[in-house]
């Protein structure tokens, strides 16, 4: 295969693998971390405030760690800069 | 598909160049703008305000508490900082309801300009709470040591502010660029609306997360004194109002206030 075409490949493939993995760590944190917040809720209902904004500040923590795995995948499949540079190689 | 503003130009002449970011920004600052000149032209403390100021003051009072909920102290030096934030970025995300509309905070670059302010009021506030030399200590705080880490972590934390609201607002216009392309009619409009919630909830956590980051800076000072003990005591007060009918309430809440969540636990049984 050409030069490009392995280029096209591995992005593909790894921006896949990204959101993939990059979202699995995230939606167990934000599981734990609801499911906790319910139960304390649950428990102590005058606290609610307070626990629904951690929890809201906490979640948005955790987030973005997955928002940061869709920001690569993101620049992979539409921004990538290697692709661009091998695409303005060959039309120069 | 472009799916960045910055790349929509509606003008441009050399180096000047109007795009979708700017333009949209203008169009937010002008409606925030108009919007607070109307209400707030005929200010009244009568007993009949009228219905732009009960909004207002509502708004207005809805930021303080927050701000007074976070950081334990008068709201009076950030609700203007803190507000300014807030109000721009939820009337940027609530205006995606609009077709032909791309929200500014989809921009990397607006959203890096925000945290950049939020990055250099923290030390401003800091500093003019506790003075020069007592800020630049509190980044030598538990030892020498910790100082590259710190203040590694001051930089992470601003890039991290800038590319999660970025983040979030980018994948709503994605997510449904994608789906029309899929599903067109019903989808796009059930995750539009999803995105409404996000922008939001992203306007908040900014703003509620500037204000952590200001109280972190102010906190220092008299860190463990007033606030935790008041926040400690109104918890175990409460406590006991509601689980009076326990016995061991009062014996277990004057033993240590940090299990607090004990009385009720034992009450749940």
């Amino acid at each position: 295969m050409q030069d490009i075409s392995w280029i096209a490949t591995v992005s593909i493939i790894t921006a896949g693998l990204t959101i993939a993995i990059g979202s699995i760590g995230p939606a167990f944190g934000e599981a734990r971390a609801l499911a906790q917040a319910l139960s304390a809720i649950a428990q102590q209902p005058d606290e609610a405030n307070t626990i629904t904004r951690t929890l809201f500040v906490g979640l948005a923590m955790i987030e973005s760690t997955a928002i940061y795995c869709f920001v690569v995948t993101m620049i992979l499949l539409f921004a990538n800069p290697f692709w661009n540079h091998f695409v303005s190689q060959a039309g120069g | 598909m472009t799916f960045n503003p910055d790349d929509i130009l509606f003008w441009q002449w050399g180096l000047l160049k109007l795009n979708a970011t700017l333009i949209f920004t203008w169009v937010v600052m002008a409606i925030i703008l108009c919007f607070t000149w109307l209400a707030t032209r005929r200010l009244t403390s009568g007993t009949h305000p009228s219905r732009w100021q009960t909004f207002m003051e509502m708004v207005v009072s809805l930021i303080r508490d927050q701000i007074r909920e976070v950081s334990h102290e008068d709201p009076g030096p950030y609700q203007s900082f803190i507000g300014a934030l807030f109000l721009f970025i939820a009337v940027a995300n609530l205006l995606t309801i609009i077709p032909g509309y791309r929200p500014p905070t989809g921009s990397l670059s607006t959203t890096t300009a925000l945290a950049i302010c939020v990055f250099l009021a923290v030390p401003l506030y800091g500093i003019q709470s506790q003075g020069l030399v007592n800020y630049l200590r509190q980044y030598t705080r538990p030892s020498m040591f910790m100082l590259p880490f710190n203040i590694i972590g001051e930089i992470s934390r601003t890039i991290a502010l800038a590319v999660r609201l970025f983040g979030n607002m980018m994948s709503g216009t994605v997510v449904v660029a994608v789906l029309i392309s899929i599903t067109p009619f019903l989808f796009p409009i059930v995750l539009q609306l999803l995105g409404l919630l996000t922008g939001m909830i992203q306007a908040y956590i900014f703003a509620i997360l500037a204000m952590v980051y200001i109280s972190s800076a102010l906190v220092a000072r008299k860190g463990n004194e007033a606030p935790t003990t008041i926040t400690t005591n109104s918890q175990t007060t409460s406590n006991q109002t509601t689980n009076s009918s326990t016995i061991n309430t009062t014996t277990k809440t004057t033993t240590n206030s940090s299990d607090a969540n004990s009385p009720t636990q034992s009450g749940g049984q």
